[in-house]
């Protein structure tokens, strides 16, 4: 677990569907809905698939595992808490289960960031009961 | 029953180095715009019973309900109202819904409106949305709003076809050549593709001047059908011949194709509507927050194939002289952006369609297309518009 964590940055406003997520990232793990009729992973939680519409949905704990959509780097900071991370990579991960989500990438050459490069997820803490998935490259 | 319809009025408020020229409240902007667009068709407020208007100064809070806002400022009673908003595109919709009114008599004259002085008020903060519903899964993390996004699909779109920063950078270059052929245009000075590669990397791979203008703005554009003109205004009445949208997410991470925007549904439905094909286009007005935005929906619209739209805009294909003139008025990145600029692909369509455009005019300018982007690659409008 990091403890790089500032409490500047936004925190997330949970509310019941989203709240498990945000535990189970402080837990140390990373979790998301899947399907019970269609059997696809959504990001971001949702109390109805949608993928299919389904209502039959369970957590599930993921492998952590995914790669690089696409990356950019903030050269500015995107509000005040930010500007300890400056310049910071922004990037969407492919799930390996499938879904597709938003996070940082938190690596030491921040040059070395690709598309397509394996990352795993690692957590920040933010709040009780509130981590923030990030990822770093794969060893 | 189904009507003609036209755009029959515009109206833009002015600027003086991007900040109203006049200062006066964002209300104030759209009773005035209103008034001179209905003027420019040759009608009265009195005859105005539509009303559709988009922004971003009301949000949030009860009590600066948009649509209700500018109903009363106006001091006006439309039995058609409809507030929007969809982003920098919402505009370009309202064209669309105002024409479906017209269409079948639910209306007859509609005022679309719009003011922004996030330039005056320094107001363009995106930044500090709640992060709460959808949002609690984007703020977080730092993506840069609006840009981000755009960067985003832009490293993907280099990572699957190869386009590269100097593709991007000819955009912007050809913008500010049409704007330096515009008189009220902010940005008139020399550039070249390497002051933009030099310019700020904001967020890679788009460096500042890859993104469109802060500016204040406002305007008023007027549709109507035919009949309740009179002959001269009736004259000057661009048609709408055509028009589609298409919204596909909010957040960039449900966007579910980062290289393919809504432009590729809400393109072909316009020109399917108009009965046209790409070839019959004399002008192009593309929303260009971004260089990325005007590549991708240029991909999207079918100018090009997807991947291609790098090499389409390049040698000076898009710039003045070009066999493709597009954005003529200097675009969102050289002339002007208050946030949401979809308003302005109109104006400049219809000056164009009507020869209102001084040095800029093109020699034929017939049939136009007009497509609006939203949100971060989220929604589309696109309308088809003819001068006969």
């Amino acid at each position: 677990m990091s403890q790089d964590a500032t409490p500047n940055r936004p925190i997330p406003i949970t509310d019941p569907t989203t709240a498990p997520f945000w535990a189970a990232a402080s837990r140390g793990q990373l979790s998301l809905p899947r399907c019970g009729d269609c059997d696809r992973v959504h990001y971001y939680p949702r109390a109805v698939c949608p993928h299919c519409g389904s209502e039959s949905l369970a957590w599930e704990t993921l492998s952590g595992r995914g790669t690089i959509h696409s990356w950019t780097v903030s050269r500015r900071p995107a509000g005040a808490g930010f500007k300890p991370y400056v310049p910071y990579v922004v990037a969407l991960i492919d799930l390996e289960e499938g879904a597709r989500m938003l996070s940082n990438v938190r690596a030491d050459d921040i040059e070395s960031v690709a598309i397509g490069q394996a990352v795993v997820v690692d957590f920040e803490e933010m709040a009780e009961d509130i981590a923030l998935p990030v990822f770093r490259p794969a060893d | 029953m189904t009507r003609d319809v036209v755009i029959a009025g515009i109206a833009e408020a002015g600027l003086n180095k991007g900040v109203f020229a006049e200062p006066v409240s964002v209300l104030d902007i759209q009773a005035q715009c209103a008034t001179r667009a209905v003027a420019d068709a040759g009608l009265t407020m009195a005859d105005v019973d539509g009303l559709l208007t988009a922004g971003l100064w009301g949000i949030p809070g009860a009590g600066t309900i948009m649509p209700l806002s500018v109903v009363e400022h106006l001091g006006i009673k439309p039995r058609f109202v409809d507030g929007t908003n969809i982003g920098g595109s919402a505009f370009d919709a309202h064209v669309a819904h105002a024409a479906m009114a017209v269409e079948r008599g639910y209306c007859d004259v509609a005022v679309i409106t719009y003011a922004s002085d996030q330039r005056s008020a320094s107001g363009r903060n995106l930044e500090g949305k709640p992060p709460h519903l959808n949002m609690q899964f984007d703020s977080p993390f730092g993506l840069l709003t609006p840009i981000g996004s755009y960067a985003l699909a832009a490293h993907r779109h280099m990572h699957e076809y190869g386009t590269t920063s100097e593709q991007l950078a000819e955009i912007a270059v050809a913008a500010r050549r049409w704007a330096q052929l515009n008189p009220d245009a902010t940005k008139r000075d020399d550039l070249t593709i390497d002051g933009v590669l030099e310019s700020a990397m904001i967020s890679d791979p788009l460096h500042k001047l890859d993104a469109c203008l802060v500016t204040d703005g406002g305007g008023a554009v007027v549709v109507t059908t035919p009949e309740k003109l009179g002959a001269a205004a009736r004259k000057r009445a661009v048609y709408v011949r055509g028009y589609g949208e298409s919204v596909s997410h909010w957040t960039i991470n449900s966007m579910p194709d980062l290289t393919t925007t809504p432009a590729a549904k809400s393109g072909p439905a316009a020109m399917q509507m108009a009965g046209v094909s790409h070839d019959d286009f004399d002008v192009v007005q593309i929303y260009d927050s971004f260089t990325i935005t005007v590549l991708l929906t240029l991909e999207a619209l079918g100018f090009c194939k997807p991947g291609e739209g790098g090499e389409f805009v390049a040698n000076g294909r898009i710039a003045p002289g070009g066999a493709f003139p597009m954005n003529t008025s200097g675009g969102g990145l050289s002339c002007s952006h208050p946030g949401m600029y979809g308003m302005f692909l109109l104006f400049e369509a219809v000056r164009q369609l009507r020869g209102d455009a001084g040095e800029r005019q093109l020699e034929k300018a017939t049939t136009a297309l007009v497509n609006g982007t939203g949100g971060g690659l989220s929604s589309t409008a696109t309308c088809v518009l003819s001068n006969r």
